[in-house]
């Protein structure tokens, strides 16, 4: 039990996706203006990673290992993903046309975030068992809309700030992600047990 | 080698079902998006834009075959507020479609006025009272400023008054202040 | 009798400035002074739609008499202050901080100042709608300072009666002065106003409100009480803080009720009227006369500060003349020195918000140091009494973020000043939140002018889809008429043709009998 939660801690903060890992800048920086997208952003994501990284391992430990196709991990996951992002779009599209237009390329460019990829590749080096892979997949797209919704908190106020022409928008973005990168790594050590 | 095909051919089939299942149980009819930026839009069925009224516009925008900045009634609030709609880049007023002009009212020089009923059919929120051979009148709190009865009027009977500020109109202005200077 | 009272969060000790203009009775203006030369009336003077000219230029127009009809329902009525020649209808400076004109009456006096003919009004045996209308039509506001239509508050709540009516004899604010003297002179008026209130909202009681820093006022205004044995009337003394005197603070004070976001006190079974408004109803309705005047202070850089009763339209330098303005003067605030307006002349008349003509100099109100930055050291969220969070409504209405302002509750703001009284950076915080409120108010009103633009649109086209299809069933009607008419007269001349047939025939068989034999 308190090695699910130190895989979901670990996974959240101590080895958080976007900052300390650094994977998945690009809906970090594109999708974070506001709030709102950012949460709607941040879920979408969940909803893909957790499925993702689940059916992603049972195809590896069922289908892959036992014919001898790990070179096909790659190519298997993607596709996996592909498939899960289309479905993802699809219930986006019916039930918050606003979020979809909103969202519009970044929704399909889930597919190609390296986290959505890394973080099922990373799951299958650890060796999970299918239970571990859920919450490994849930708490790392945790830890992703943490990120996600601290940072459009602190963008949303930038807005207003004084911050010197050049540096306006992206600039000043990075340096944010930055120092909330530094942050993070007051966490290093937390997962360690055994 | 073929249980590698098998397995990815596998894969194409279960998934693609899966997809296509999907694309017909969550299919969406119509465009909600386009109420959103029509609210946006000011109604003003000027035609600046380059398209017959406000709506056509906003569906356009919808499609992706319009860009946000060409509406001069909106003016920079209006594209301000369809860039954060839809998280695109704010840009200035498209100058090939217009400046954007002080709030203005059209008014009928009375003495003028022939009773033909051309900027009647003109006005497209039917803001002119009258009737053939009687005297017209635009109605001022209706009248949206698009300049459409100004071209059919045979007799040039109508100008453009710009909506002069008024006690209950006045807006508070933005403050500013002088930077404190040290003396060298 | 002591009661408990509650606290509300916040509020400010300003140095109060008060007693300066509390040596002199209340004079009437209008009989210690010469006669101005000219009433400018404006017709817009509360809150909601200006009032209609009732007079043109030329006619004569008692005291009292009907000169500006109240517009649609949040509206009020404006009366003549004497009798008199109306000069002109005409646009006039207006005391308001944009320098702009407005519609006012402009009356020249004939000296007689006789009233029309009014006669008390027997509201307790009026429905209350007629009550209201009778409010309405004599033209009283709230004069407190926020000139709403008192018609509309008169109002006994969703349950039928309020649980407390308040009275607000507080006057937080400093150098103002007018709600005291006239407590402390016209005691019976207010109490016997806050009685007929009490009665027309079925309350289960009435709290009069009086800071503790007006001991005079809350003794005579209790030994009132007492002598007309007024019924569940009480006179409270409450602790002295600005803003006190704002509705939602006394009424927390008073009954510990916080009247939420959103929500209206009656909402909760409260209600609030100043002091003066409580006498003006009383004046309304037992007396039959509409509101042509008000007491209000004249106070500041001025030798003999003191009150006055003034009638609506008085020039404002009229009325400050007779205290001596010394001569470094160079503003009238409108109002106090926490809320008041400038001015943009020193001629703009008297209006029903005049409750203080503070007469400022640079010494008094020097030029403020230059604004600095913000370091969110939270003395502002510290003294705001309407709990909310100065500075960052101040950070979202600088940078025009209205939507974010208003999340943080922006129209809550009661502007009553206290945030940027303590701001240790100088920053003007409540003109920024007053150029938010207007630019929220702009855009709503271009809003509802372009949905409203929007359906007579929709609705053009609707007219015309329905007249071609009209038009084509008309034709289609026609025509099957016509069609059904050549029908009908092709029968005919067939059957004609029957006819002829049918004789040539027998004329050929009787031709050929005739031939045969």
């Amino acid at each position: 039990m308190t090695s699910y939660l130190f895989i979901v801690l670990g996974a959240v903060l101590v080895n958080n996706v976007v900052l300390v890992r650094i994977l998945g800048l690009c809906p970090f920086m594109g999708v974070s203006k506001k709030l709102e997208t950012a949460v709607g952003m941040g879920a979408a994501t969940t909803f893909v990673l957790t499925l993702g990284c689940g059916t992603s391992a049972v195809l590896d430990t069922w289908l892959l290992v036992p014919n001898n196709l790990e070179y096909l991990r790659t190519l298997a996951f993607i596709v996996t993903i592909a498939a899960i992002v289309q479905l993802t779009e699809l219930i986006i599209q019916k039930t918050s046309p606003v979020l979809h237009q909103v969202l519009g390329i970044y929704l399909p460019l889930i597919t190609t975030n390296c986290a959505v990829l890394g973080i099922p590749l990373l799951n299958i080096t650890q060796k999970h068992n299918l239970v571990e892979s859920l919450l490994f997949g849930f708490g790392s797209s945790l830890g992703f809309t943490l990120a996600l919704i601290l940072f459009a908190g602190l963008r949303e106020r930038l807005e207003g700030a004084d911050v010197p022409r050049h540096f306006r928008g992206t600039a000043i973005g990075f340096i944010t992600g930055g120092i909330m990168s530094l942050a993070f790594m007051g966490f290093a050590g937390l997962d360690k047990y055994k | 080698m073929i249980s590698a095909l098998l397995v990815m051919a596998l894969g194409a089939v279960i998934l693609g079902a899966a997809l296509g299942y999907a694309a017909v149980r969550f299919r969406v009819e119509g465009d909600p998006l386009v109420e959103k930026i029509d609210g946006i839009l000011p109604q003003t069925q000027c035609g600046q834009c380059g398209f017959p009224g406000c709506r056509p516009y906003a569906e356009a925008i919808a499609r992706g075959e319009a860009d946000i900045n060409q509406c001069p009634p909106g003016g920079e609030e209006g594209i301000k507020k369809l860039a954060d709609l839809l998280g695109r880049e704010a840009k200035p007023l498209s100058g090939e479609h217009g400046i954007e002009k002080a709030k203005s009212v059209a008014v009928i020089v009375e003495n003028l006025c022939i009773g033909c009923t051309l900027c009647i059919q003109a006005c497209p929120v039917d803001a002119i009272v009258g009737a053939a051979k009687q005297m017209h009148t635009v109605i001022a709190t209706q009248c949206t400023g698009c300049e459409l009865c100004l071209e059919p009027c045979p007799v040039d009977c109508i100008v453009m008054e710009p909506i002069a500020e008024s006690v209950e109109s006045w807006k508070w202005q933005y403050p500013v202040f002088e930077i404190a200077r040290r003396s060298a | 009798m002591s009661r408990r009272l509650f606290n509300f969060n916040g509020g400010v000790k300003p140095p109060y400035n008060k007693e300066a203009s509390l040596g002199e009775a209340i004079a009437d203006f209008f009989a210690v002074a010469p006669m101005p030369a000219e009433f400018v009336i404006p017709l817009h003077q509360s809150v909601g739609g200006p009032p209609h000219p009732l007079v043109k230029a030329g006619e004569t127009v008692k005291k009292g008499q009907l000169i500006g009809g109240p517009d649609g329902n949040v509206s009020s009525a404006v009366h003549a202050s004497t009798s008199g020649r109306v000069k002109a209808v005409e646009m006039r400076l207006m005391p308001h901080t944009s320098g702009l004109s407005a519609l006012c009456v402009v009356i020249e006096p004939d000296g007689k100042d006789e009233w029309i003919d009014h006669a008390p009004v027997p509201w307790r045996s009026m429905s209350p709608g007629e009550v209201r209308d009778a409010l309405r039509d004599a033209g009283v506001v709230g004069l407190g300072g926020a000139v709403f239509p008192s018609h509309l508050k008169v109002n006994p709540g969703k349950q039928g009666h309020l649980d407390t009516l308040v009275i607000n004899g507080a006057e937080c604010e400093p150098f103002i002065t007018c709600d005291d003297m006239q407590m402390r002179q016209r005691p019976d008026g207010i109490i016997k106003g806050a009685a007929i209130l009490r009665d027309l909202t079925q309350a289960k009681q009435v709290l009069i409100g009086i800071e503790d820093n007006k001991p005079e006022a809350v003794a005579i205004m209790r030994a009132a009480v007492d002598r007309l044995q007024a019924e569940r009337i009480e006179i409270v003394a409450v602790p002295t803080r600005y803003p006190a005197g704002g509705a939602k603070q006394l009424i927390r004070v008073l009954t510990g009720i916080e009247v939420a976001h959103g929500k209206r006190s009656t909402d909760y079974g409260v209600q609030c009227f100043n002091t003066g408004t409580a006498h003006a109803i009383h004046d309304a309705l037992e007396l039959g006369r509409p509101m042509i005047s008000r007491i209000l202070t004249v106070a500041g850089n001025v030798d003999r500060p003191r009150n006055f009763e003034v009638r609506f339209g008085t020039p404002m330098n009229d009325v400050v003349a007779l205290c001596g303005a010394r001569p470094d003067s160079d503003r009238y605030i409108m109002g106090g020195p926490m809320m008041g307006y400038r001015m943009p002349a020193e001629t703009v008349p008297v209006v029903k918000a005049t409750n203080c003509i503070l007469v400022g100099s640079k010494a008094m109100f020097p030029p403020p140091p230059p604004e600095m930055p913000c370091i969110r050291c939270g003395e502002c969220a510290k003294a705001c009494p309407s709990d909310l969070a100065p500075f960052e409504l101040f950070w979202f209405s600088r940078a025009k973020i209205f939507g974010k302002a208003q999340e943080y509750h922006l129209f809550d703001c009661i502007e009553c000043g206290c945030c940027a009284y303590v701001c240790p950076a100088n920053i003007p915080l409540v003109d920024y939140y007053r150029f938010a409120k207007s630019e929220i108010w702009a855009r709503e009103n271009e809003k509802s002018a372009a949905d409203t633009a929007r359906e007579r649109y929709e609705f053009r086209l609707a007219r015309e889809e329905r007249d071609k299809l009209e038009k084509a069933a008309r034709l289609a009607a026609k025509a099957a008429e016509t069609k059904a008419k050549l029908a009908e007269q092709q029968a005919d001349s067939a059957a004609k043709k029957d006819l002829i047939a049918a004789a040539a025939a027998r004329v050929a068989d009787a031709e050929n009998k005739t031939n045969a034999s």
